[in-house]
């Protein structure tokens, strides 16, 4: 900025407030918030003026209201007697599920991905491009479409499983059936089940919080464990073995936990013309995560790509020189620093894949855009309630998820002096 | 003394011995890149065996396509006289009995030739802006074409595009005028402020009086009557046009050391990247009546295109910010040395360089914008993707067609969205300035 060196000789002049470079600022940004603010009036008073007209105001009472229409897949207990609010949940519910598995997904198929392209393996790499192009260039919408295609068109019926010599079989040692309306896969079935937990109106499983509980204390002991072989080693130069400790860290509670459920698999069998047993997962949900997976996946793998690339050959050069082994060299060399560039973009493609799961209306999967600003919308004429809670719902996961992976992010910066 | 005889001396140079087999031509590449140790044997197989299975499947299902038909069945009987009883192929007569309904939508088919001469002349547009070594003149109509596009797609008065396009000449003249009187900030402000004004109360009048006078006019067509890819282009194009300086503008914004103004560009860039187009689309269809006066209604493509150029601006006020950011502070400092005023710095210091390092990023919001131009059948405008196919589908000829379809639009967008990521890359080997 230009900096005025000589105190002008006179007072303050209006001519001052455009030219001094003192108060220019100020000048501009009451400009802007008047002309922001006259918008803003502007429109609400067209607001007030067009519910005046309809004869109604704002009103979220419809959430309270009978729903009367059914979900077919729902987390939580829910029939058409539910009210709004609780198919709002449920939509909420079906939103996060198939963003959280197909963030999982995505990771895993997006990290492969961009690996394998740097392989030296002429075949792997290649393939790796072309489906990184493939996916990118192509919009998402046509991937979804594309997949529930399959899963409906090309997929056999249920009773084409039936026979002595069956038209189609089941995948995957016999657990997995896929049909054209929906997946059956092999699910836990608990003997002892604790039920459920009735807090008000909320009600909690209390077999997943059970299971939930387990995990997360698993990994936090874990952690313990590790932190304190590291101190152990800091001080002492010795490492102690941890390899035991941490698999019965990660893998005790939660097998005791099913053990005390009396938990067994359930696989899907053939009973009559239908599967019974197991679990049957829409296709709908199905296909919306396997294309959201493969699309984001796609992203991820030239994300990871760039982050390995941006880490100089000389890091791994000088670990080899210091003795360490690849292994070593990888985990505590190169990731540190590829994760550093990889993250920050990896938030947003979370980001992206859980706005986009919002793409369900096109295969009919019930998530939030489906029930509130849905069959809600429509039922209750209630448009521009529906929709600002609809926003401000995907607002808030955005920030959430951003939130939660800028403090990891944080953990993981450059710690410069 | 003498020899008897002479030692042995060699005099010319041995010719190499040939590499070992294993270390030379094909075989040499096939081990180093094919089977250099057992992870990547097991990989090679896997690999060729995917696109085995792939090709097998898919490849001759596509070469078994008819591409002479009237319907779905009779491609069927087709296929079956000629390769046997069971055996399926493509259904290609599709795609050539309703390629016009893919480009065109419901658009008046004996008006097709407005939106062709509408993307040759697009195409004359825009490659001076991509191309730096046609004529410099050639700028001059990529600044006119979008009032030419505009009448040519939807028709009506000329004078309305003719009047929209004098406001840039009101504010020039404007500026012109009020310049030497008061000074170069108040001209600026004139220009922008005259402009504005004479859209919002005199060209509409003024076009009117000029179209009785001299009426010169086309057909009009309604928005509704667009579809396909003239709608996916009409979108996509006009989105990257408006969001660019939209989305710098909001960038400065956001580095701005002013208090409001930053929170207000903070605000509305997270705002806007915290919630999926899709809602953004919906507001625009279901509940922008709302909130402007009462009685108004605005054509449902233009409240679209605004939604997405607003949405395409955050994403890309939030990569030139990046860019912005990864600039030496000394570049700024540099600036305000030779003292330069903001607008000068950005213009010739800070920009060039910010807007190069974020071409990458830039391109590949664009692309993402143009893919979801899809987006738009879910407030029932007719996308290629799936609003036109569904039309299709609907009719009795062609019900159960399924995978033609998608193949035909997915190669198209991705030949589009392929290519800007290929210019992409073009632009930034040849901005690239460092010697490495």
């Amino acid at each position: 900025m230009a900096v005025v060196t000589d105190e002008p000789k006179a007072g303050f002049r209006l001519g001052m407030l455009i030219y001094d470079t003192r108060y220019r600022s100020i000048t501009i940004q009451i400009v802007v918030l008047i002309l922001v603010m006259a918008g803003v009036a502007w429109l609400v008073d067209n607001l007030l003026r067009n519910l005046a007209v309809l004869g109604r105001g704002i009103d979220f009472s419809f959430l309270g209201n009978r729903s009367g229409y059914d979900i077919n897949q729902t987390l939580v207990e829910y029939t058409n007697d539910s009210t709004h609010a609780r198919a709002t949940l449920v939509g909420l519910l079906n939103t996060l599920l198939v963003a959280f598995l197909g963030c999982i997904a995505a990771t895993v198929v997006g990290v492969l991905a961009g690996v394998l392209r740097l392989s030296k393996n002429w075949v792997i790499a290649r393939l790796m491009t072309v489906y990184v192009e493939v996916f990118r260039n192509i919009p998402l919408l046509l991937w979804i479409l594309i997949i529930f295609a399959v899963f409906t068109e090309a997929l056999p019926a249920p009773n084409a499983f039936r026979g002595e010599n069956p038209a189609a079989s089941m995948v995957l040692f016999d657990t997995v059936a896929f049909t054209n309306r929906y997946t059956a896969i092999p699910w836990l079935i608990f003997d002892n089940s604790m039920g459920w937990l009735t807090l008000g109106s909320v009600y909690l499983n209390i077999d997943l919080v059970l299971i939930v509980a387990a995990l997360v204390g698993g990994f936090f002991a874990n952690r313990a464990i590790l932190r304190r072989a590291k101190r152990i080693q800091e001080a002492t130069g010795e490492r102690p073995t941890t390899w035991w400790q941490s698999i019965l860290a990660l893998f005790g509670p939660i097998s005791a936990v099913f053990l005390f459920l009396g938990t067994h698999v359930d696989a899907p069998a053939l009973q009559g013309f239908n599967f019974t047993g197991g679990l049957q997962v829409s296709n709908s949900l199905v296909a919306l995560w396997l294309a959201l997976t493969l699309y984001t996946a796609a992203f991820i793998a030239e994300i990871v790509r760039a982050g390995i690339n941006a880490v100089s050959k000389g890091q791994s050069e000088a670990a080899f020189a210091l003795g360490l082994r690849p292994g070593r060299t990888m985990s505590l060399v190169i990731l540190p620093q590829a994760l550093r560039v990889i993250i920050p973009p990896l938030i947003s493609q979370y980001l992206n894949l859980t706005k986009n799961s919002s793409l369900a209306i096109a295969v009919g999967y019930m998530d939030l855009r489906g029930t509130l600003g849905g069959i809600t919308l429509n039922q209750t004429g209630r448009g521009l309630e529906a929709m600002m809670l609809l926003m401000l719902i995907y607002l808030v996961i955005s920030l959430i998820i951003s939130g939660t992976m800028n403090i990891y992010n944080n953990s993981v910066r450059l710690k410069e002096r | 003394m003498k020899a008897t005889s002479a030692p042995f001396v060699r005099r010319e140079m041995l010719a190499p011995a040939a590499p070992p087999i294993t270390e030379a031509g094909a075989v040499k590449w096939l081990r180093e890149n094919l089977f250099s140790s057992p992870l990547n044997v097991i990989l090679t197989v896997l690999g060729v065996g995917a696109v085995v299975y792939l090709v097998s499947h898919i490849a001759p299902w596509m070469l078994r396509g008819v591409w002479n038909a009237g319907s779905l069945s009779e491609c069927r009987q087709i296929i079956e006289a000629r390769y046997g009883e069971g055996v399926t192929g493509a259904c290609w007569a599709l795609i050539r009995e309703r390629w016009p309904q893919y480009l065109f939508g419901f658009y008046p088919s004996e008006l097709y030739w407005r939106p062709v001469l509408a993307f040759v002349l697009m195409l004359v547009a825009i490659a001076p802006v991509l191309f730096d070594a046609l004529p410099r003149k050639m700028l001059w109509f990529a600044l006119v074409y979008p009032a030419i596009g505009f009448w040519l797609l939807w028709g009506g008065s000329v004078w309305v595009p003719v009047m929209a396009l004098a406001g840039f000449g009101v504010g020039y003249g404007a500026a012109k005028i009020v310049q030497p009187i008061a000074g170069a900030i108040l001209g600026g402000i004139a220009a922008v402020l005259a402009p504005v004004l004479w859209w919002l109360f005199l060209s509409g009048p003024a076009a009117e009086t000029l179209q009785s006078v001299l009426p010169i006019a086309l057909q009009e067509v309604r928005s509704r009557e667009f579809g396909g890819f003239i709608l996916a282009f009409t979108i996509g194009f006009t989105g990257i046009a408006f969001s660019l300086p939209l989305g710098v503008l909001l960038a400065l914004g956001r580095q701005s050391d002013m208090f409001i103004v930053n929170k207000l560009s903070v605000g509305f860039i997270e705002f806007i990247r915290g919630v999926p187009l899709i809602t953004l689309l919906f507001t625009a269809s279901l509940l922008l009546n709302y909130f402007l006066p009462p009685g108004t209604d605005f054509d449902i493509i233009l409240r679209v295109i605004i939604m997405v150029v607003l949405f395409a601006a955050a994403y890309i006020a939030e990569v030139v910010r990046g860019g912005l950011a990864a600039l030496p502070r000394g570049q700024y400092e540099a600036a305000d040395a030779l003292g330069l005023d903001y607008i000068k710095a950005q213009r010739l210091i800070i920009m060039p360089q910010a807007l190069k390092i974020s071409i990458p990023g830039i391109v590949s919001t664009f692309i993402g914008l143009f893919k979801d131009t899809t987006l738009v059948v879910f407030v029932g405008l007719l996308d290629p993707l799936k609003g036109i196919t569904d039309a299709v589908r609907a009719s009795t000829d062609w019900k159960g067609v399924y995978w033609e379809p998608y193949i035909f639009v997915g190669a198209i967008f991705f030949i589009i969205c392929f290519g800007m990521s290929r210019y992409s890359m073009y632009l930034e080997n040849k901005l690239k300035t460092d010697h490495r």
